[in-house]
């Protein structure tokens, strides 16, 4: 297994955000992580990004320990947040050359990179344009291509259609299904279409927990549910949730 | 390495908001102009240009920390600082990156001001090169407040913050008027304060009288690590999450 995650927990004073999620992500899966509000997935994120060190437990990326060596961690995986995160008064090609240098890529190395995901994205025709002037989904496009360009073997996908209109949000979806297979995807939504057009697995946390884990037959199977939006319901309904 | 790469995005960041040009470079000198024009009327000798160019120099710098305060603001807003805290870039990196591209910028404020008060009349003395590098030290204090600033606070914050800022860095720092001319309490407390000793130095730096710039300079250098340091430290904090 590529990702080992062993009763990680994060607590904030009295708050539990994560609660002991003790989980195994297969290399090249795309795993899909849902939950309501404040269920504690962008909480995790940065946990196995390092971007938030855990109050107790650890996770194996690739060999290495966040706990132990986030810098090595760091080296493996990027990020795409929920924010598009693109720098406003930079172009589109040079927001991608400065992902690829600062994660050690040589000038001439992070152009020929920052060429090949512009072809790739469907962004080469607006190398030129500054950050502001692209539209939404231009925006996620170039968010998602600034955490591919670092050739992570993780990325994490914190929302990434998030605000996006049907097409934008289809062509996005065929860019994430040509990807599937290549790295390990973790992805987190609201969009539960997006869960089932293009996940392998799906954990579903609920206040802090790991409430079910499956493929989407599997929690179907497990709950009794034909759609998934029932299945959703159904684990993290009050009452039901232990 | 990747300090300068960060550095160098931040540098384009600045230098293509149109606000900078606008606010860092033509309202000190705007001011300059009005200022002097003001002096011909005057009946004391506040807005000789030689007192005047120093000081709006120390006021351009304030700027800088709206500059450096509303970038790591929007960096934190629009979470471009997340997924680079979860680059191997180190915390050094981070905070080299954000410093160094506003020393060409307070270089070009410095150049941009003095050379307008030139132009306006103001004698060329062999005093303002080792001004200019009192200049330097002295625009690390107001790149510490933008640290600070942007540390703590975000980009709307900032805004609502530089409005205080510049404000308490004109009125307590003797630009506009002599401390000495309100005396009491507003002396002593814009005298507890950094600005006016910034100003202080510069101005003696400027007119040759070395003697004057030490211990003034040593307020400015104490405040100027003493922010930096909290500075420092919260970004650091912030970087843990």
């Amino acid at each position: 297994m590529e990702i080992k995650i062993m009763e990680l927990t994060k607590t904030f004073k009295d708050r539990v955000a994560v609660d002991q999620l003790t989980l195994a992500i297969g290399q090249g899966e795309f795993f899909a992580l849902l939950g309501e509000n404040g269920a504690g997935k962008t909480t995790t994120i940065k946990m196995l990004s390092c971007l938030m060190e855990p109050t107790s437990g650890d996770a194996i990326m690739l060999g290495d320990s966040i706990v132990e060596n986030p810098q090595a961690v760091k080296k493996k995986l990027n990020i795409s947040p929920q924010e598009t995160a693109v720098a406003r008064n930079l172009s589109v090609q040079e927001n991608l050359e400065f992902i690829a240098r600062i994660y050690g890529s040589t000038k001439q190395d992070a152009e020929q990179k920052a060429i090949r995901l512009m072809e790739m994205f469907g962004l080469a025709e607006r190398a030129k344009s500054k950050g502001r002037n692209l539209s939404g989904g231009m925006e996620r496009r170039l968010s998602i291509a600034m955490a591919m360009i670092s050739e992570p073997e993780i990325i994490f996908l914190d929302e990434p259609t998030v605000g996006l209109d049907v097409r934008a949000r289809l062509d996005l979806w065929q860019i994430l299904l040509n990807l599937k297979g290549q790295i390990t995807i973790i992805l987190t939504t609201h969009y539960l279409e997006e869960v089932e057009a293009l996940a392998d697995r799906i954990g579903i946390m609920h206040k802090g927990r790991l409430q079910a884990l499956g493929t989407l037959e599997e929690l179907k199977h497990q709950t009794g549910q034909i759609k998934l939006q029932d299945v959703f319901l159904q684990l993290t309904a009050e009452g039901e949730s232990t | 390495m990747k300090a300068l790469t960060f550095a160098q995005r931040n540098r384009k960041e600045i230098l293509r908001d149109p606000m900078t040009l606008l606010f860092g470079m033509v309202l000190p000198v705007l001011m300059l102009w009005l200022f002097s024009m003001m002096s011909e009327n005057m009946p004391f000798d506040l807005f000789t240009l030689e007192k005047l160019a120093p000081a709006i120099i120390v006021f351009s710098f304030s700027f800088i920390t709206l500059f450096t305060g509303m970038l790591i603001g929007r960096d934190k807003s629009s979470s471009f600082l997340m997924r680079i805290f979860a680059s191997p870039m180190a915390a050094t990196d981070y905070l080299i990156g954000y410093a160094l591209p506003l020393l060409p910028v307070a270089f070009i404020q410095m150049s941009a001001c003095y050379g307008a008060a030139l132009l306006l009349g103001m004698p060329f003395t062999y005093d303002a090169i080792p001004a200019f590098g009192l200049l330097v030290i002295i625009s690390f204090l107001y790149i510490a407040f933008g640290l600070f600033f942007g540390t703590f606070f975000t980009d709307r914050q900032v805004g609502a913050i530089f409005a205080i800022f510049v404000n308490v860095t004109t009125w307590f720092s003797g630009t506009w008027f002599g401390l000495e001319m309100i005396g009491g309490t507003f002396e002593t407390v814009a005298y507890l304060l950094p600005f006016a000793h910034a100003v202080d130095a510069v101005r003696a730096a400027f007119a040759g009288n070395y003697s004057e710039v030490f211990i003034t300079m040593l307020w400015v250098i104490a405040y100027t690590v003493v922010i930096f340091g909290v500075a420092v430290w919260g970004f650091r904090k912030r970087m843990r999450g």
